[in-house]
């Protein structure tokens, strides 16, 4: 019965960090279909959300629920002055020099996040109390059920954003052909601050839930970054249904490769897989034919 | 042409070879007037990282491709090299070429299958690799020495003298430094460097033009494997100790900001590139504070200005000047 309790423990620990690899690579696949671009700062926002809960919380002293949504807002507002900021000014078509040019701005953000809030690792607490439960032989912290119903809240409401409202509509016109939506007269510049946005969201809110777990610092999420930006490849790149089940696969894989592997190599793990699934099927899972 | 002419066009002719010379006239004497070691290691430092960015430039900037994991071949370099000398106390320069060797066949294994992508999936690729090198230095730690590094690692010699003083260190890097550049331009002006530059505009027209694209990309990120594996060796050598956090993906973007703020495409860009960086928080107070907000800044302005490199642009600007002033003076 213990390896079945240990089995569940690896289940729910991969879901977890499976969930948050999600809402990053969801944040990578918004930008990627309207812009054309992998925007490095992705990660950059994970670690803003967790800085920004943590000042809502000890410097401004709002309760959880409000540093909570200043967190995620503060996140979102920091994605669309990238765009504004970074990535607008610039007028390259080329993919080289505008994935370097994220590069640059992920590199900025994190000076300023180093600067603002030292390099120290800090605490962040849980969105409820930290009492233990124990579900199907698993010691379940409360924060795991909680990143598991947001993750799902968030994918809905993407969900029903893109599929239901018109400025979601027009999102997806964008991203279908730019040219076609400018003639169409969709404001093309503010869709794409509008995706940006979205992605800090999405991005700080894998940070806010994470961070109680992980500790914070200014480069938390660079790693978490990278392997949410693997989970959208593995899923193939710039579907969504494909970000999730990518994400969720990595956390799991990643999980079980720790437990039953080694967990010293379990970052070797995750990355040597994506290296196989690049060089036998670049397009991913569920990604399209001939990128 | 009168005599005067006929100079200024040997000159204009000559001109590489000439600065080449200048240039490694210029270091020869260098040590004589300035023999601060602290100054002197500096140098080495530049001469090393110019060896790896001249091929990571060879890669980026001219065959048009992503790397964003070469701290990986640096570091298989330094602790080859390091294992090597140390452990089974091989001859420094006989490791240094065996760990090349290795490294070129490893960049051979990964290159083949990973060089069949492009933009974002061959940036991941490259930075998957860096991370499992980067995990496996900290983690084979009864190999390795693990975080804390490898200490111990003996110094080159040559002829029986040991090369342990930054003063004897300038006369090993530079040489090899000046070697590697002149290899690099002869490179880019040979048919595979034009064939390169061709393919980094649009694969499929160089493909149909006869240029074998595949064996080329391959080629040349071979190539900037083992000068990245020769600068992690020196390194290894110079400072006689190595620890991981030299080798991670920070590291790789910090090889790219030199590469691209020098010049995708430009040779000397790169020497540019690795001296403004490297130098510069020497010059900057606050830098240690501000250094990665620099480098970001630097990275974007050049970046959103010259989107070909600081060099390379300033080239074309200067380039682009001189020939409207002519057009001017001819009406």
């Amino acid at each position: 019965m213990q390896s079945f309790h240990d089995f569940m423990q690896f289940v729910f620990s991969g879901l977890t960090n499976g969930s948050v690899y999600a809402l990053i690579a969801l944040g990578f696949c918004v930008v990627h279909n309207t812009m054309g671009i992998v925007n490095f700062t992705q990660v950059d926002f994970v670690s803003f959300g967790g800085m920004l809960l943590y000042t809502s919380l000890f410097a401004l002293g709002l309760p959880m629920p409000a540093a909570f949504v200043a967190a995620i807002g503060g996140a979102a507002l920091a994605g669309m002055a990238v765009e504004r900021i970074g990535i607008r000014p610039s007028r390259t078509d080329n993919h080289l020099v505008l994935i370097f040019l994220t590069i640059g701005l992920s590199i900025i953000l994190r000076g300023i996040m180093k600067i603002v809030w030292g390099k120290n690792r800090m605490a962040v607490p849980p969105l409820s109390e930290d009492r233990p439960l124990h579900i199907l032989g698993a010691t379940v912290l409360p924060q795991i059920l909680w990143i598991l119903l947001l993750t799902l809240v968030a994918v809905a409401v993407l969900a029903w954003f893109f599929r239901c409202t018109s400025i979601g509509l027009c999102m997806r016109g964008v991203a279908s052909n730019p040219a076609a939506a400018t003639l169409v007269g969709l404001n093309v510049n503010r869709i794409k601050a509008l995706s940006f946005a979205i992605a800090g969201g999405l991005g700080g809110l894998a940070g806010v839930l994470i961070t109680p777990i992980t500790t914070l610092s200014y480069d938390v999420g660079v790693l978490l970054g990278l392997k949410g930006f693997a989970a959208a490849i593995l899923g193939g790149f710039g579907s969504f249904p494909g970000a999730i089940l990518g994400g969720l696969a990595l956390g799991l894989l990643e999980s079980f490769s720790a437990a039953y592997f080694s967990s010293a190599y379990k970052d070797v793990t995750a990355f040597g897989v994506l290296l196989l699934v690049l060089f036998l099927k670049p397009n991913g899972f569920l990604g399209r034919r001939g990128h | 042409m009168n005599r005067k002419d006929r100079i200024l066009y040997f000159i204009w002719l000559h001109r590489t070879g000439l600065t080449i010379g200048a240039l490694g006239l210029g270091l020869a004497l260098f040590p004589c007037f300035q023999d601060n070691p602290y100054i002197l290691g500096i140098s080495n430092l530049i001469g090393i990282y110019l060896i790896i960015t001249i091929g990571l430039n060879l890669f980026i900037g001219y065959a048009g491709q992503i790397s964003l994991g070469h701290a990986g071949f640096v570091g298989l370099g330094a602790y080859g090299s390091a294992v090597l000398s140390t452990d089974m106390a091989w001859d420094p320069w006989l490791a240094m070429v065996l760990v090349a060797l290795l490294v070129a066949l490893a960049a051979l294994l990964v290159g083949i299958p990973t060089l069949r992508l492009s933009g974002h999936y061959l940036a991941m690729a490259t930075l998957g690799f860096n991370i499992v090198i980067y995990t496996v230095l900290i983690q084979w730690d009864r190999v390795t020495g693990g975080p804390s590094g490898f200490a111990g690692i003996p110094p080159l010699s040559l002829m029986g003298v040991p090369i342990d003083s930054e003063f004897r260190f300038h006369y090993v890097i530079w040489p090899l430094a000046i070697l590697f550049l002149t290899l690099a331009l002869n490179l880019v002006r040979s048919g595979l460097g034009l064939g390169l530059a061709a393919l980094a505009q649009n694969e499929t027209a160089a493909t149909s033009l006869g240029i074998q694209v595949s064996r080329a990309k391959i080629q040349v990120f071979v190539l900037s494997a083992v000068l990245a594996s020769i600068g992690g060796s020196l390194f290894a050598h110079c400072f006689n100790f190595v620890n991981p956090h030299s080798f991670s993906i920070f590291s790789s973007l910090e090889l790219v900001t030199m590469v691209v703020i020098g010049g995708l495409g430009s040779v000397w860009g790169s020497l540019f590139g690795t001296a403004l960086i490297v130098l510069m928080p020497e010059y900057l107070e606050f830098f240690e504070t501000y250094k990665d907000i620099i480098h970001g800044l630097i990275l974007v302005v050049v970046l959103t200005l010259f989107p070909q490199g600081l060099i390379t642009g300033l080239r074309y600007m200067a380039r682009l000047k001189i020939v409207q002033r002519r057009k001017r003076a001819n009406h």
